[in-house]
């Protein structure tokens, strides 16, 4: 400590700027002041709060880190630094507020930032308390980062679960009011947040639960791998029971609104499921994915639609093999031209053939087909033994079908010939070829059969909104598909589903995000790359492979190895 | 299993031909052949049937040449970092729209509601084009160290997975600042009205427009030729080990040739506000995707290629429709000037990847 020269605080000082960087974008793009409606804890804490203190809170760790020898006051003093310099540039942004007229550039540097920042306390004191605020948040990061892990981890998973709670307020206690009255429901919640007595007891009882699961987690773990294996199945099978029915009682539970959330999860799952085979399986990075969904979902339509566009009076569930099989020939028709290129090249052609697909259901040339801009309308909805499936609840079974038997040809075909050539294909495909693979067909029925997936969810998409328009099928469907299975980690069956509920599930819960959707999918997929090349629940192949070949990955790797420490 | 038993892969021209069983590539010309005679048909409606006087056949080239300047300035970004990295910048549209966002919020609109603007145009503009370039390279120092610069060595669709995170990133991050209203660009007095050439009149923005994207092709390749400096990106795209060998810092001349993409966008972001008179967050989306057809078209890598392209690209966009879809009978052909760019794109790619000027890259694996 004696000898701290103003070499040594660089680091410090680096990474305070960065937070302090990353807390004034998101105050400036209007992040803060929004979340900053959304209360976590009535009157203590919004998400707006959460977003400001978070980068300050992981760079005061990672600087912490980094402190010169192993004792705790350096730490703390870096972590001190770290929060303080995270400040300024808000208290610049304070000052400048309220010297100049910033919002007629900024328009989201609005008086409610402000007053957020300031703690509604005016310029000069909003500004001490902000910056005390700020080193505070950093002190408590570096004296987590010297906490014994034993004491640590369950703090951060009590902390992070009532956060998460706090969070999904409204809905959670939406759903315990069906349930149970409201008697749980006041003594938990008031309004739309947690209340802040009950907050500190579900963080108290987590982080309980929490230490006392990590103590016990192994001796559990060991006592069930030494049970006799036939009631090791049986376990494995009660289990897999369990989930199936939950699977089919989820509706019951949710409810309709979060039956509609989970439905949208489902298109895109089932979506995702289909991308999966393309760029999972066979390395081919398609960007044009969209083409596949809204030409399922125009098939969908024009065979169906009760308008004046309908050609004929098939049922959804006739139609549905005539839709499938024309995405499955498109993606053949579209696989053929671009069969000799590779990577980033295929990324862009791909790309091109989904805007040419959506300029072209946008043109007058195909008006009398497809309806140009106004679209179709008038789809019926499934039919069902007389019924129609009306209700979010029951289009909820038929998506469902969909994911599940997409989810088993996926899964059977990943084991399969075909699957195991596509994998050496995405590996190299000069090797792949000398192996004996047939390159043309094997991409073409990759091609074919992730269309085919789209396809099916494209005509679900269509029965359930009973119109379409153009203007769904833009580039962001591909994208979002592509940011789901990266996210869930290429490859992986259980990840496309993972994938969906972090990409589809929140943002749909989370009305304020949808704003803010695609700035977070942007980063999201840099920091992924970055940190998590594999995704949140790897294939074990793909989770080999990128652990294996660390050298040539070298800071990727780095990155993931510490942040997985 | 197997359907067409053929390999396709085919490492030499002659090696492919002598295969007659080759399937693909009778599909790719049957391809060829459909569309070479739709445009000849097109074209030859169209001329028979002439609907449009000389003199609108020269406006379309006119604004063909000005658009197609635009794209070649954004083509040189896609071509500088493709030589050296071998790797499409996704977000160089980004770089392209942050520049000019940010120079019109901040600079374009007080000066003219002071009047400053129309009493020194000359300088406004100046200082107007320094700002969106200085912009447009931050964006893109930024986005070099952050999301590419340590993913050099990972396997090649890592870095465009975060190029195409990085475009959506800035996009959405700008839409935040600024808001997502289309935003005027106000109309400079010195630029309206007409220049008479050849029987015709040009509009003064495109004129301007043509000029100074003459002079900063000029520029540019003086930087790259003569200067140290150029000659280090030269080095670097030729053998990155050996130029670190001669001394060059690679990572340093990496982040030099993104700003200078970038400041070539910066460029064509005010000439595009010239010309259309509004910014918007979405606006490099589409043009960054005609600007690297355009640097395709030319050979991707090559400096005067992506120039050549970019001419090619917006000419054929703006009499294209007239010319041959217009003749096939389509109706509101304009509706269809970016199915045009994309076909082109697509069509380079399957039949010509090494562009017209330029090497065969698109097989490699660089």
């Amino acid at each position: 400590m004696a000898k701290t020269s103003m070499n040594d605080l660089r680091i410090p000082l680096r990474l305070g700027l960065i937070a302090g960087g990353i807390s004034l974008g998101l105050s400036a793009i209007g992040m803060v002041a929004l979340f900053g409606q959304r209360e976590l804890v009535t009157n203590v804490l919004t998400l707006g709060e959460v977003i400001l203190l978070a980068a300050p809170l992981l760079l005061a760790y990672m600087s912490a880190r980094q402190a010169p020898e192993a004792k705790a006051i350096s730490a703390i003093l870096y972590g001190l630094i770290t929060g303080i310099v995270a400040a300024l540039p808000l208290v610049a942004l304070i000052v400048a507020a309220s010297t100049l007229d910033l919002r007629q550039f900024l328009p989201n540097v609005s008086p409610a930032l402000i007053e957020l920042l300031t703690f509604n306390q005016g310029v000069i004191a909003g500004s001490l308390i902000l910056t005390g605020v700020f080193a505070a948040t950093g002190v408590l990061a570096a004296i987590a980062y010297n906490l014994p892990d034993q004491i640590r981890s369950p703090l951060s998973s009590g902390l992070l679960w009532t956060l998460t709670i706090g969070l999904f307020s409204e809905i959670l206690s939406n759903r315990l009011r069906a349930f149970f009255g409201s008697g749980i429901n006041q003594i938990l919640f008031d309004g739309k947040a947690l209340n802040p007595f009950a907050a500190l007891a579900l963080f108290i009882v987590i982080t309980v639960i929490a230490a006392f699961w990590g103590r016990r987690k192994e001796t559990v773990q060991e006592q069930i791998s030494s049970l006799p294996p036939a009631r090791q199945r049986n376990l494995r099978l009660a289990s897999i029971a369990a989930g199936v029915v939950l699977l089919l009682i989820l509706p019951l539970i949710l409810g309709t609104y979060l039956s509609e959330v989970i439905n949208n999860v489902g298109i895109f799952a089932l979506m995702g499921l289909g991308l999966n085979i393309v760029v999972g399986f066979a390395g081919l990075l398609d960007l044009g994915y969209v083409a596949f969904f809204a030409i399922g979902a125009y098939s969908m339509a024009v065979f169906t639609s009760n308008g004046s566009l309908g050609i004929s009076d098939l049922t959804f569930w006739s139609a549905l093999p005539f839709c499938v099989a024309i995405s499955a020939f498109f993606g053949l028709m579209l696989g053929l031209p671009v069969l000799r290129m590779r990577g980033d090249y295929l990324a862009i052609v791909t790309l091109g053939f989904g805007e040419i697909i959506r300029i072209l259901a946008l043109s007058d040339m195909l008006k009398p087909v497809i309806g140009g801009a106004q679209g179709i309308l008038q789809i019926p909805k499934p039919p069902f033994f007389g019924t129609s499936l009306v209700q979010p609840e029951q289009l909820y079974y038929v998506i469902l079908a969909g994911c599940l038997l997409a989810a088993f040809v996926s899964w059977r075909l990943s084991e399969s010939r075909l699957g195991r050539q596509w994998m050496a294909m995405r590996e190299d495909e000069d090797v792949a070829e000398a192996m004996g693979i047939t390159l043309v067909s094997t991409k073409l029925l990759a091609f074919s059969i992730g269309a085919a997936f789209s396809g099916l969810s494209g005509a679900i998409f269509a029965s359930k909104l009973t119109s379409i328009f153009p203007h769904s099928f833009n580039l962001l469907i591909s994208i979002n598909v592509l940011s789901l299975i990266i996210v869930g980690g290429m490859g992986s069956l259980p990840g496309v589903v993972v994938g969906a509920l972090i990409l589809v599930g929140l943002p749909e819960l989370l009305r304020e995000f949808a704003e803010y959707r695609l700035l977070m999918y942007g980063a999201l997929l840099i920091v992924m790359m970055l940190m998590k090349p594999e995704g949140f629940w790897p294939s074990a192949v793909r989770r080999r492979e990128l652990r294996s070949d660390e050298d040539d990955f070298t800071e990727a790797g780095a990155l993931a190895n510490e942040a997985g420490d | 299993m197997e359907l067409i038993p053929t390999p396709l892969n085919a490492e030499s021209e002659m090696r492919a031909k002598l295969q007659d069983t080759d399937i693909i590539g009778i599909i790719l010309w049957i391809f060829r052949a459909v569309i070479l005679v739709l445009v000849v048909w097109g074209t030859i409606a169209a001329l028979l049937d002439n609907p449009y006087s000389t003199r609108q056949w020269l406006d379309f080239i006119v604004f063909g040449i000005a658009q197609g300047s635009m794209y070649a300035l954004i083509a040189i970004g896609y071509t500088l970092v493709y030589g050296v990295l071998f790797m499409i910048n996704f977000a160089h549209g980004e770089f392209f729209m942050s520049g000019v966002m940010t120079a019109t919020v901040f600079l374009a609109g007080p000066m003219a509601a002071s009047g400053f603007l129309n009493r020194n145009p000359i300088l406004s503009l100046l200082i107007i084009t320094l700002v969106s370039m200085a912009v447009s390279v931050l964006v893109a120092v930024v986005t070099e160290r952050i999301a590419y610069k340590p993913l050099r060595k990972a396997p090649r669709l890592v870095p465009l997975i975060t190029a195409i995170g990085a475009s959506f990133f800035w996009q959405y991050f700008f839409r935040g600042l600024f808001g997502s209203e289309v935003k005027p660009f106000p109309q400079l007095e010195i630029l309206t009205g007409t220049i008479p050439f050849l029987g015709t009149d040009i509009l003064k923005t495109h004129v301007v427009v043509i000029i100074v994207t003459i002079i900063m092709l000029v520029g540019l390749n003086f930087f790259i030729m003569r200067t140290k400096i150029g000659k280090a990106i030269r080095a670097v795209a030729e053998d990155k080990d050996v130029a670190a060998l001669m001394g060059i810092d690679v990572d340093r001349t990496v982040t030099i040739t993104f700003a200078t993409g970038a400041a070539m966008a910066g460029v064509a972001g005010v000439l595009f506000a010239l010309v259309f008179r509004q910014v918007h967050f979405f606006m490099g989306f589409i043009p960054g995707i005609k600007a690297f057809t355009a640097a395709v078209l030319g050979g991707i890598g090559s400096v005067p290629g992506a120039a050549i392209g970019g001419f090619f690209l917006g000419m054929f966009e703006s009499v294209g429709p007239a010319l041959f879809l217009e003749g096939l009978g389509i109706p509101a052909p304009h509706q269809l000037k970016d199915v045009i760019a994309f076909t082109m794109l697509v069509f380079v790619l399957i039949f010509r990847p090494q562009g017209i000027l330029g090497e065969r890259l698109s097989e490699e694996k660089a």
